[in-house]
């Protein structure tokens, strides 16, 4: 039968015993965590994502003793490994460094000077690719023909350095995702447990009345999901800010002027993924459903020590 | 109605629920039945497990031995899930009355109906006539705190009833009321009993007894020491 109880009638005193101030401002907090854990997770994704792209149509090719003879015609090494790299197909640009940006580049290792050290540096070719999938066996075959000992690097091991880094970020975000939910539900049902024993009067006098145990888990578990799902709502609002600051911070890493990010409301908004502003109302959510399911647990456990 | 057939009852030591396996037996071999619309004071001793007796009929406690049927359900051997209903059609008035400190006369009254999921305009109306009836029209809305003993009492007695039950018991019912107040009490038992109401009154009050003469169930030590009902079927 459908009862018609009043709302608000709060026959158990849940509302002193499972009171509004500790387990809301405790829940707050884990919510806020899991916004920073799943920011992290959609984050890394993102960068992971921007840098395969990036990665994946360029290449690096050396050219050792670039200034010799190549080994047909009349040309430098390097300028027959130009000549061959800028008309094969699928090549959208190969650039020389010049002796300046190879210097810049060698600067982190080698210091100031590297160009007077007495090392043989390669010629260093930057080579831009239209296509992200090149094959690259024939190609280094035909530049080692022209000029034997040059080497193609694609950034294939980078790459996959750069996955396994983004996939361990993502496991750690997603294991403080679990841990929290596990942290909350824990909370839940220490609060659910210090409410049954302060309320085990009452509680006992409502079993003898009649009252089934679905009535009582259900009283403890509706004052849980609320508490719990008004806690979340409060700690996903707080950490919206920090998320978009976040974003903003990063959005230069994937390719986005930073200051495009938030001169406006919904350019602010906008800047974080919408995968984040779908997950972000599923926090209060499931907090509410970790909140409902724990008290349902713990109260029915505990209801069993009566007839 | 209800039937005892050698029912035995210990305590576990920590108290609520019954287990063979520890503390001694409070009852013993209880034995008797009642049919449906009797009356029946209990009495006995203090100490003599009155209240264990009646806690067996409210099903606070399960026996441990023995069997006990309690209005058509043998309540031995019933699922756990079987008890609530059955202790929705079982009335109790108990001694420290057992309100909710922070709820109204009238919503103490009104738990029973609610916890059965009744529409609340008919509890509305009955509750009202009741607590009006039991003299409270005036504290609907006043905490048990704010009551005198007696009228926490009536409200204990009002809540008791509201559901009609088929089994009604009271444990010293009239210990905080003036004469005047328990014939009114026993005036409303009487009428349970008299529309099929099945009544149980455990009482020290032997005066209250000699104005309203009835069958007696006897208690000593844990045992049925006599029951004076025509067809109890009791053992000693």
């Amino acid at each position: 039968m459908m009862s018609l109880r009043p709302s608000g009638f709060d026959e158990l005193g849940l509302r002193r015993a499972l009171s509004d101030r500790m387990l809301p401002l405790l829940v707050a907090a884990m919510t806020f965590l899991a916004a920073l854990a799943m920011a992290g997770w959609f984050g890394t994704a993102a960068l992971a994502r921007h840098w395969q792209q990036g990665a994946d149509t360029s290449l690096t090719v050396q050219v050792p003793q670039a200034t010799d003879p190549a080994a047909h015609g009349g040309q430098t090494r390097l300028a027959a490994v130009l000549a061959l790299l800028t008309g094969t197909p699928g090549v959208a640009s190969a650039h020389a460094l010049s002796d300046q940006e190879l210097a810049d580049l060698l600067k982190p290792w080698l210091g100031q000077g590297a160009e007077r050290l007495a090392i043989p540096i390669p010629a260093v070719i930057a080579v831009r690719l239209t296509d992200a999938d090149p094959h690259l066996e024939p190609l280094s075959h035909r530049l080692d023909d022209v000029a034997p000992g040059t080497l193609v690097e694609d950034h294939d091991r980078w790459i996959a350095r750069l996955a396994v880094l983004a996939r361990s970020l993502q496991a750690c975000a997603a294991l403080a995702l679990l841990l929290v939910a596990g942290i909350a539900a824990s909370v839940i049902a220490v609060a659910t447990r210090a409410g049954l024993s302060t309320r085990r009067e009452a509680i006992e006098i409502v079993h003898g009345l009649g009252a089934t145990d679905a009535y009582i888990a259900g009283r403890f578990a509706a004052r849980a999901t609320l508490l719990a799902a008004g806690g979340a709502a409060a700690g996903a609002l707080v950490a919206l800010p920090v998320l978009l600051a976040l974003a903003r911070m990063a959005a230069p890493f994937v390719g986005e002027p930073a200051a495009a990010a938030a001169d406006t409301l919904p350019d602010a908004l906008g800047a974080l993924p919408a995968a984040l502003w779908l997950a972000l109302p599923c926090l209060p959510v499931s907090a509410g459903a970790i909140g409902f399911a724990t008290a349902q647990g713990a109260v029915r456990r505990w209801l069993r020590r009566l007839p | 109605m209800l039937r005892f057939e050698a029912v035995g009852l210990r305590y576990q030591r920590s108290g609520v629920r019954a287990d063979a396996s520890a503390g001694p037996e409070v009852l013993h071999d209880i034995s008797f039945r009642l049919e449906a619309g009797a009356f029946r004071w209990l009495m006995g001793p203090s100490g003599a497990c009155k209240t264990s007796l009646l806690r067996l009929l409210y099903l606070a406690v399960r026996p441990t031995r023995g069997r006990l049927t309690l209005l058509g359900t043998d309540v031995t051997t019933a699922p756990r899930r079987a008890l609530p209903p059955l202790r929705r059609r079982i009335g109790v008035v108990f001694q420290d009355f057992r309100l909710l400190p922070h709820l109204s006369a009238f919503d103490n009254v009104a738990l029973p109906l609610r916890i059965a999921g009744r529409p609340e305009g008919q509890i509305r109306a009955d509750v009202s006539e009741l607590l009006r009836w039991v003299g409270l029209s005036r504290h609907l809305d006043t905490r048990p705190a704010e009551l005198s003993g007696g009228e926490q009492q009536r409200v204990a007695i009002a809540r008791s009833v509201i559901t009609r039950p088929a089994l009604l018991l009271a444990d010293e019912p009239t210990g905080n009321l003036d004469d005047g107040q328990a014939e009114r009490l026993m005036q409303l038992f009487k009428e349970m009993n008299r529309i099929g109401t099945t009544v149980i009154v455990a009482t020290h009050n032997e005066a209250l007894v000699e104005r309203h003469p009835a069958p007696t169930l006897h208690i000593a030590n844990g045992r049925l020491a006599a029951s004076d009902g025509p067809a109890d079927g009791w053992v000693a």
